[in-house]
């Protein structure tokens, strides 16, 4: 008999192994399994990749009362059907890597469909928990939910917290322990098909059962193949003998509407649950998510709100962040670089241009665009954590139609203000591979913090109290070069093809500052450790080439290079100095200001722009500032094009377009503010 | 005599409800709808519906975020006022 339609199954045993217990956490987007995650392993997390994939792998580790837990958690999914990379690696390491347990974080306040997936995780034969996270949301919407009913209801422990609260994880951990340590039974009601089609069910798992390979359950495969899987449609091709296999098809092709069936499998049974266990139903009440979403979601309000909260990071990042900046660069670099010279005032040249200007130089890069880089990813965790960001989607689906996007291509662009790498790897969010890859294109032309703080650094220099204005403008200016290549490359491409926009907009809700704390730490981290290598690196390469081989400027390969490109800087304005800090913006961008702080030998920034604003004129410091926008992305977001696109033809042909795009964009620019009198 | 009226999903108004009567997405659409809850019989209420561009409708207790296109593909009877 199939599992599936049978209420009682096969009993698990909950297996007890003398190793560390390893647990692995599962749930939808929007239920609190971050927050869960964050609150139970603290600092001592991982993040990584999942082997030859591009999605992020979170693991951990906890201690409860002297024993220690491995703590893995799962991508985010709404199901576990082959639509998606994240759904595949969720299912294959339950079945593969047979954690102890399954922790299934659903949504207290939203029982019905954050069931849905553990409506496929009960399938699997790992043994489950269910965590009904966010009580105290469900109880502010009026909602009673009786955990011990759901739990004889559903024949898996279900235990009632919220994870926001201190309290929540030590909630968890007291039913946690003797649940993996009692030898007990696993007996889980399981849903039914929907019985139109049970007789198809039977009968495929018939055909299929001697034939499934390890490790997964025939009743799953059975099933799974009804939904129209793709990946377990294309291993059992590959296991079953031809005829077989035609005869399985030919049932499927029957059935091809199956996969209703089963989702309303699925749901008939999460109905019987919620009706079991949900007490008070839902009050008619008028949520703050449809007051603010009057506003934030409008086609219309919707855009200024945007443009608000953009504008606001900008202000956040002049006002807090560059006044910080300026001051680690007086006060710890400018220290520092003060007391090194004295210190090795006795040691050969060489030695103090080395560690002052080289070592000193990058280093001090690093430091000083360390705040502007904390305030991107606190505004951008915090804007996610409330709920915000799938309505910046939204609102901004009709301007992404230009382009043949959707609104879910804006969240990686969006997300690219901070860094164009993470922006690179979320383009994941995107179903189709066309609209992916366009993404991919076109995403480094979204300004990041990186290219925003040389912007903050110039554009003062040149612009004096209109910098905040300049800096606006320019931002404007390169989204519009952005939805006008998008839309070349779309026509052009990509014929203009279209993929389905299908986001949920979850409740708005007050954010957490932990889940943001360790956000913050954790990008700020990665970028500590990417520039101290690749920054610094490039600085010293910077310094080596600006002394050999004579041991002056004047002469330096550095220079010569410089001025052997000097004629096509000639058409944008730029001389050879601007051009080799543009070049040498490849490794990191904020590598610009270290070379220029070399070329004119001053390693205080405060001293750089007053000498920047006399050495140059205004057009030619605007045009400086176009390319520096638009020009070829640094080291790792080219990297990371390469990774994600897998393909070199598609790496070169975008290099080459951000070289047209800056330099076509410089040239124009220059030429307009001559005549305009810059 | 009950009369079974059929529209697309993009047609309903704003804050009227419906029934979900069939769904005609391309395969991989219908399996992503589903597991959102988009299912033959189940209720959805329309949360803002502007006439053009994209819509929400909730499903299930969930808010989700259809283009029009999308929503143009999923067939409902609307609840008789």
């Amino acid at each position: 008999m199939s599992a599936c339609h049978t209420s009682a199954t096969t009993a698990t045993p909950m297996i007890v192994r003398e190793r560390t217990p390893l647990i692995a956490l599962a749930g939808q987007p929007n239920v609190g399994k971050s927050t869960l995650f964050n609150q139970l392993t603290g600092l001592s997390q991982h993040v990584g990749n999942w082997p030859g994939k591009t999605v992020e792998r979170r693991e951990g580790t906890f201690s409860f009362n002297g024993r220690s837990y491995g703590l893995v958690d799962l991508p985010g999914t709404y199901s576990l059907t082959a639509n998606s990379p994240e759904e595949v690696i969720a299912r294959e390491f339950i079945l593969r890597e047979q954690p102890d347990a399954v922790i299934a974080v659903v949504n207290a306040s939203n029982l019905e469909r954050s069931l849905y997936l553990v409506a496929e995780l009960v399938a699997l034969p790992a043994p489950l928990i269910v965590v009904l996270n966010m009580m105290d949301v469900a109880a502010q919407e009026g909602l009673h939910i009786e955990a011990p009913v759901l739990e004889a209801a559903l024949g898996v422990p279900v235990i009632a917290m919220t994870a926001t609260r201190a309290s929540g994880a030590r909630v968890l951990l007291d039913r946690l322990e003797p649940l993996l340590s009692s030898a007990g039974t696993y007996l889980p009601r399981r849903p039914e098909i929907r019985a139109d089609h049970r007789a198809a069910l039977d009968e495929i798992l018939k055909h299929v059962a001697a034939y499934v390979p390890e490790p997964y359950p025939a009743e799953w495969v059975a099933l799974k193949l009804l939904e129209g899987d793709t990946e377990i449609t294309r291993v059992l091709a590959a296991a079953l003998p031809a005829p077989k296999w035609q005869t399985v098809l030919d049932i499927l092709r029957q059935h091809d509407d199956a996969l209703l069936a089963v989702a309303s499998g699925r749901y008939d049974w999460i109905g019987r649950m919620v009706r079991a266990a949900v007490i008070q139903p839902k009050m008619g009440q008028i949520s703050w998510t449809k007051q603010i979403d009057q506003v934030a979601a409008h086609p219309i309000w919707g855009l200024f709100v945007l443009a608000g909260i953009l504008a606001l990071v900008f202000w956040l990042t002049f006002t807090i962040g560059a006044p910080v900046q300026a001051w680690l660069d007086i006060r710890v670099v400018g220290g520092l670089a003060g007391l090194l010279s004295h210190l090795l005032a006795g040691a050969p040249f060489w030695a103090r241009g080395l560690v002052v200007d080289g070592v000193l130089g990058g280093a001090g890069a690093v430091i000083t665009f360390l705040p502007i880089m904390v305030i991107f990813f606190a505004v951008f965790g915090l804007l996610e954590d409330t709920g915000y960001m799938a309505r910046a989607a939204y609102v901004m689906d009709n301007l992404m139609h230009v382009m043949g996007l959707h609104g879910k291509s804006f969240l990686p662009l969006f997300l690219g203000f901070g860094c164009n790498v993470p922006a690179i790897m979320g383009t994941r969010v995107i179903d189709s591979k066309p609209a992916r890859l366009l993404t991919t294109l076109i995403a480094p032309l979204v300004p990041c913090t990186a290219r925003m703080a040389v912007l903050a650094f110039i554009a003062p220099a040149f612009f004096g109290s209109k910098a905040l204005f300049v800096s606006w403008s320019l931002v404007m200016f390169s989204m519009l070069i952005l939805v006008l290549s998008g839309s070349i490359l779309n026509r052009v491409i990509f014929k203009g093809q279209r993929s389905a926009f299908i986001m949920e907009m979850p409740l708005y809700h007050l954010p957490n500052a932990g889940t943001i704390g360790i956000l913050v730490w954790q990008r700020a981290l990665a970028f500590v450790q990417k520039a101290g290598t690749n920054i610094l690196a490039m600085a010293l390469v910077i310094w080596v080439l600006s002394v050999l081989p004579g041991g002056d400027l004047a002469h330096s390969y550095l220079v010569q290079f410089g001025k052997l490109i000097e004629p096509v800087g000639r058409w944008m304005g730029l001389d050879w100095r601007l051009m080799v800090a543009l070049i040498s913006s490849f490794p990191a961008k904020e590598n610009a200001i270290a070379t220029l702080g070399v070329l004119f030998g001053n390693s205080s920034n405060t001293g750089l722009a007053h000498e920047l604003s006399s050495a140059f004129s205004t057009a030619s410091g605007l045009s400086f500032l176009v390319v520096t926008m638009l020009f070829i992305p640094c080291m790792a977001t080219v990297a990371v094009i390469h990774q994600e696109t897998k393909s070199w033809g598609w790496t070169f042909a975008n290099i080459g377009m951000f070289l047209l795009v800056s330099i076509l964009a410089g040239t124009g620019v220059y030429h307009l503010s001559l005549a305009l009198g810059l | 005599m009950t009369f079974t009226q059929r529209i697309s999903l993009s047609e309903l108004a704003a804050d009227r409800l419906g029934t979900i009567l069939s769904l005609a997405s391309g395969r991989l659409e219908m399996m992503r709808l589903a597991s959102l809850g988009f299912t033959p019989g189940a209720e959805v209420s329309m949360t803002q519906n502007y006439g053009r561009g994209p819509l929400i409708v909730t499903v299930r207790g969930t808010r989700v975020a259809l283009g029009r296109g999308e929503a143009a593909q999923i067939f409902v009877q609307p609840e008789q006022v």
